[in-house]
Formats: structure tokens, C-alpha cells, sequence
């Protein structure tokens, strides 16, 4: 027997409340992990998006659509390069409940805006040459399998053909793979004019412009410049840089970095004061005992250290699990997730963090009691029973 | 067991020796003295047992003893040392090498069985799991609970649980061992056999007993009694004749 033998005893004298206790720490750090994780996930693309290029939707909201022919306005606008279309095609593919990103864009100039997305060559050409080709970034077309020279009967759940059907081919001609991890390879880029020529409505509307500008640094003016040229127009648009367009993404969701903070503020506090509670009261209820250890010739630092160990055990246990549950939940929803939160993770720093303020809690919630317990007065202690 | 033995050929000296001891405790402003001025000598190999009225301070002093508290002034020498100058972490590391301590309330760990609680204050000692728990076994075989190690307090009898709390105020060879009202809680058979119990180890292992009782039965087991009243020792009691291991 040693004296972890004695810690773990005395941990196990009140299952009841000591599963509680564990319990409470369990989901504090379940939620710490996953809150911790969809933070993440939001501000990794805020952080990783280019700076160089703007996004310019209409003002209202991005669900509605901007004539093509700003593509060639903008592409007038001092500052900047060049500008490219997209729209959100509402892509299924088998599952309707599984929407992937598939973009109609202006594939010829699609790799001047995206230089991180690299395509071989010989692909490039048979994209070019084929109206229905489309672009497949690789950890999409590894999910489904798909090579090139795949034909793949893929769904639109907004855009009909002008024949009513939903249902549109396309061949798999290029693969792109991206570098850096901002590269989101969990896209679908088609033709614009295959796919606007088909469709049964809103011909000629793409869903927003990307714009890539000549320097970072202009971002603002040359957005600004943008806005100001389809003010009073019917189609009054709003552009931002794609970082600020995450961002104000976010902002519509709600500050999430903050919301999440506040949240786990407010459950620690109270895991702190549950757990504190408990440790005080678990020592208060052994005072006879504790004062026992000492006549027998245990030190006050030993007695001092046994009940911090006690409360720090059960604090890195129940972190732990906490956190080891919050990893698998994430492990599952990201991959579920994948399309739309690509940075969906447990990191290591995360976990790492988690670990420490797992430590931490214990020696919070600990410190007291154990002090406590080593400052107690053998005579005192046993006189009182 | 033999250490106690080794010694007495040695030193001469008593094994207990309280001189000039006087102790105070403050009760809110003012200072109240328990202990005045006290003179005590046990020679090794006794089995004393201390009487007197509730509140004359014989718990004060058994503590005082066995180094739970130090006296305001005057010395106190145990087996030859000097203990009321030492820290309290250098007390607490002499109390687990030389007094065992027995409670009237046993005073055991509820979570841990017999076994677990004798081996307690060999957790202090450098030694190996199985070495310690095979010293707690010989402990609680000289209490005659070899059967019970398992056992938890809660499922032993009080008399039972004393002998536990015996076995492990021995366990580490102690050469005195102080004990307050050991039976204070316990009917009268239960008692004798305690009392049966503590002689055996005065008189087979050399164990030098300071025993605090209001049963004059129990100061009967006794080699000798001394009478505490208002923080003084009354000595009218004569000394029985020879007591002890030798
Ligand atoms: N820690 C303490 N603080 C203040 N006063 C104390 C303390 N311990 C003992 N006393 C006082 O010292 C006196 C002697 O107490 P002590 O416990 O030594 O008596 P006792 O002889 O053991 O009595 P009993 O037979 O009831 O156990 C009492 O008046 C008690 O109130
Ligand atoms: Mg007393």
C-alpha cells in the first residue's frame, strides 16, 4: 500500500458524490473541448483567407444574386487585377441530404485568382476543351472516389434545366490540390457558361465576384471604390476582403470567440465552486482522521499534499475523459461536417490547454482544503471528536 | 521487537522524563494554566496508568508526552531525548519512531481494512509494500486478529477495532506506548481483555505504558498509578512492587 492507495480510498469512501463531481468535470471539459473546437473552426478561416482578394455580394444578403456583367465593371476598377464569378450550385450528389460546395465559376480565370490550388497541366486542357468538365479538388474526388474521365450524374437542388430536370452531368476532367491548409480541396469548381445556358432560370446572375486586387494594403479604398460604382443601381452590392467576409459570416452567427468564453466561464465558475465545495466538505467530514495521520507522524506538508493530490486527481481524471469524449465527438461531427467547417479539430494546443486547466482546477478547488488540512492541530482535532 | 530491551542495558536513565513542565492555553484574552510546574519520571519497562478528575489535565500531558504539543516551559526527555524543543515536522517524524498512540475512540480509517490500517505508519518508513505489510501481519497476529486483516473498522466489534488501533500503534516498535482511556467505551469484559492485552505487551515486549482511565480496575493492570488534579501530580500513591519486562 502506499499512499495513493490512501488518496484513492478516500476518493471512493462517497461513490455517489464523487461521481458527480467527476461528472460535472466530465462535461465541463466535454464542452470545453467542442466549444473550444467550433472556435476554431470559425476563426481559422477568418485568419486564413486571402487578403488580397475581396468578395463582393449583394447588399442585402449573399442568397441573392448580382448580374454577371459586373464581373467586366470591376474588372475596371483601378487596383484591381482581376475578378472572377462564382455561384452556389446547391450540389448533391446520391444523398440530398449531404450538400456539397460546387461552384459554377469562369474557370479561365479561375487560376489567376487561386494560385494555391494546383492543377497538372494536361487536365487544364481537357477542363478547358470540355463544356461539362468540372474541377475537383482531391480530398473530394478521394472521398468519392472519383478519377479522371468520370462521368457523374450530380444534383442541383435550386437550379433546374431548362428541360425540369435537376439532374446534370458532368465529367471529372481536372483535379486541383492545394497547398497550405488554408487550400479547402472539399470543392467542386464547373463551367459558368455550360451551367447558365442550361439552367431554367436566372440566366446571366452569378452569386458573388472575387476579386483579386494588386495590393493588400488597398484593400478598403478599392472595396469601397466597388460599392460606390453600383450604388443606386438596382443591384446595390457590399464588398469586403474574403477574411472580412468569414468574419462578418461569423458576426451573423454571433461573436462565437466570445460567446464560447463567456459560456465556458461561466461553467467553470460553477465547476469550481461545486468542486471546492465538495473538497472542503470531504475534508471537513475527516478532520478526526486527518489528525490521526498526523499523531502517527505524518507531517502537515505530507497531509498537505495528500488532500491536494486527492483533489487533483479527480480533477485530471474527470479533464481527461472530458476532453478524450470531446475528441471523439469532433473526430465524428468533422467528418460530417467537412464542406463547411474544413477546420473542424481538436487541436494540440487545445488539449494541452485543457490539461493544464484540469491541473489547475484541482489545485484551485484543493488549495484551501488542503491548506486547511495542513495548518489543522492534532490537539484541536481530536478534542473536538 | 528488542529494541527497548537493547537500550535499558545501555541507559538508566528513565524512559519518560517531565521536569518543571507547565502548560497554558489561551481562552480568548486570557491565558489559562492546565500543567503547573510538573515533575514526572516513568522508568522504562513500566505500565503507569494516570487517574485524576476530568479537566485536571491528564490528557494535556499524555500529548505533551507523546510530542502532539510542546509545554509552555519546563523540559520533557523521551528514551533520552529532549522533545519539547523540537519543530513540529521534526515531532512528527520522532512520534512515528517512538510512541504509539491508542484513543478511546480507535480512531481508524473507515475506508481502509485492518490490515491497511495497521501498515498506516510504516508508510513513513523506507521498505518495501511487502515487507510492510508483512510487519502489520506479525501486528495484528500479537493482537490475536490475524483472521480479521481483511475486515473493515465498520465490521469489527469496538473491542476489535481497539485491537486493530493496538497493533497499529506497535507496528512500528515504538518503546512507549501512550494510550487515553483505551476503554473508556467498551463494556467490562471487553475491557479486561484490552487491558489483558496492553500487559502482554508491557511484560513479553518490552512496551513502556503511560495509561490514562477513570476505571480503578483498569489502574489495576497497572504497575502503578499516579493521581493528576488541577495540573498537579498527588504522589500519595505508593509505588507497587516491580513492574515491568525485567
Ligand atoms: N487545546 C486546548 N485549548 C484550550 N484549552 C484546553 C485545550 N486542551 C485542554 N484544555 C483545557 O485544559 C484543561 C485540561 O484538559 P484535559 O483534556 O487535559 O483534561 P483531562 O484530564 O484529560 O480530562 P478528561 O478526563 O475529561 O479527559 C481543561 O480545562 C481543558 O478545557
Ligand atoms: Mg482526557
Amino acid at each position: 500500500m502506499g499512499t495513493f492507495h490512501l488518496i484513492r480510498k478516500n476518493l471512493t469512501r462517497k461513490k455517489l458524490r464523487t461521481t458527480f463531481t467527476l461528472l460535472s468535470i466530465i462535461i465541463a471539459f466535454l464542452l470545453f473541448a467542442l466549444l473550444g473546437g467550433l472556435s476554431r473552426a470559425f476563426s481559422l478561416g477568418v485568419e486564413l483567407a486571402g487578403a488580397d482578394r475581396l468578395v463582393t455580394m449583394h447588399r442585402v444578403s449573399f442568397i441573392q444574386p448580382i448580374p454577371v456583367s459586373y464581373v467586366n465593371r470591376i474588372q475596371s476598377i483601378e487596383g484591381v487585377e482581376t475578378a472572377l464569378h462564382q455561384t452556389w450550385f446547391g450540389a448533391y450528389y446520391q444523398d440530398n441530404r449531404q450538400q456539397m460546395g460546387l461552384f459554377p465559376t469562369d474557370l479561365e480565370t479561375f487560376r489567376e485568382v487561386y494560385p494555391e490550388y494546383s492543377i497538372p497541366d494536361d487536365q487544364w486542357q481537357r477542363l478547358l476543351n470540355n463544356q461539362t468538365g468540372i474541377l475537383v479538388g482531391q480530398a473530394m474526388a478521394e472521398d468519392y472516389d472519383w478519377e479522371v474521365g468520370d462521368r457523374i450524374p450530380m444534383f442541383s437542388s435550386i437550379f433546374p434545366q431548362q428541360d425540369g430536370s435537376f439532374s446534370w452531368d458532368m465529367d471529372v476532367e481536372a483535379i486541383f490540390t492545394g497547398s497550405g491548409n488554408n487550400a479547402d480541396e472539399m470543392q467542386i469548381f464547373m463551367h459558368y457558361d455550360y451551367f447558365n445556358e442550361a439552367r431554367a432560370f436566372g440566366t446571366d446572375t452569378v452569386g458573388w465576384i472575387v476579386t483579386k486586387i494588386e495590393d493588400p494594403d488597398q484593400a478598403d479604398q478599392v472595396a469601397e471604390a466597388i460599392d460606390q460604382r453600383f450604388a443606386n443601381s438596382p443591384t446595390e452590392t457590399k464588398s469586403s476582403t474574403e477574411a472580412g467576409w468569414t468574419a462578418s459570416f461569423a458576426a451573423q452567427i454571433g461573436n462565437i470567440g466570445l460567446m464560447v468564453q463567456m459560456v465556458l466561464g461561466c461553467v467553470f465558475f460553477t465547476l469550481l465552486l461545486i468542486t471546492g465545495n465538495t473538497m472542503a466538505q470531504a475534508v471537513r467530514e475527516r478532520t478526526s482522521e486527518l489528525a490521526v495521520l498526523k499523531t502517527i507522524g505524518f507531517s502537515d506538508r505530507r497531509v498537505l499534499w495528500m488532500v491536494l493530490g486527492e483533489s487533483l486527481l479527480v480533477a485530471i481524471i474527470g479533464g481527461v475523459i472530458g476532453l478524450l469524449l470531446g475528441y471523439l465527438f469532433i473526430q465524428g461531427a468533422a467528418n460530417a461536417l467537412s464542406q463547411f467547417l474544413p477546420g473542424l479539430a481538436m487541436s494540440w494546443d487545445a488539449a494541452l490547454i485543457g490539461l493544464v486547466l484540469a491541473a489547475g482546477l484541482g489545485v484551485v478547488t484543493g488549495i484551501l482544503p488542503a491548506w486547511q488540512a495542513g495548518r489543522l492541530k492534532v490537539i484541536d482535532a481530536l478534542a473536538r471528536g | 521487537m528488542n529494541d527497548a530491551a537493547k537500550q535499558a542495558g545501555t541507559d538508566q536513565r528513565p524512559i519518560i522524563e517531565v521536569s518543571g513542565v507547565t502548560k497554558s492555553f489561551r481562552k480568548g484574552r486570557e491565558q489559562v494554566e492546565v500543567l503547573h510546574q510538573l515533575d514526572l519520571n516513568i522508568e522504562r519497562g513500566e505500565f503507569c496508568a494516570m487517574m485524576g478528575p476530568s479537566g485536571s489535565g491528564k490528557t494535556t500531558l499524555l500529548n505533551l508526552i507523546g510530542g502532539l504539543d510542546r509545554p509552555t516551559a519546563g523540559q520533557i526527555a523521551v528514551s533520552g531525548q529532549r522533545i519539547d524543543q523540537l519543530t513540529s515536522r521534526q515531532l512528527a517524524k520522532w512520534r512515528s519512531n517512538h510512541v504509539g498512540f491508542i484513543f478511546q475512540f480507535y480512531n481508524l480509517m473507515p475506508v481502509l481494512t485492518a490490515q491497511r490500517n495497521v501498515e498506516l505508519p510504516l508508510l513513513l518508513k523506507k521498505m518495501s509494500g511487502k515487507e510492510r505489510s508483512q510487519r502489520a501481519r506479525t501486528a495484528l497476529e500479537i493482537v490475536g486478529l490475524q483472521d480479521r486483516a481483511r475486515h473493515l473498522p465498520r465490521e469489527l466489534s469496538g473491542g476489535q477495532e481497539q485491537r486493530v488501533a493496538i497493533a497499529r500503534a506497535i507496528v512500528s516498535d515504538p518503546d512507549v506506548l501512550l494510550a487515553d482511556e483505551p476503554t473508556g467505551d467498551l463494556d467490562r469484559e471487553t475491557a479486561s481483555e484490552i487491558l489483558d492485552l496492553l500487559k502482554t505487551l508491557n511484560q513479553r515486549h518490552d512496551k513502556t505504558i503511560l495509561m490514562v482511565t477513570h476505571d480503578p480496575v483498569a489502574a489495576d493492570y497497572a504497575s502503578r498509578t499516579v493521581h493528576m488534579d488541577k495540573g498537579r501530580l498527588a504522589d500519595a500513591v505508593p509505588m507497587k512492587s516491580a513492574g515491568g519486562a525485567q
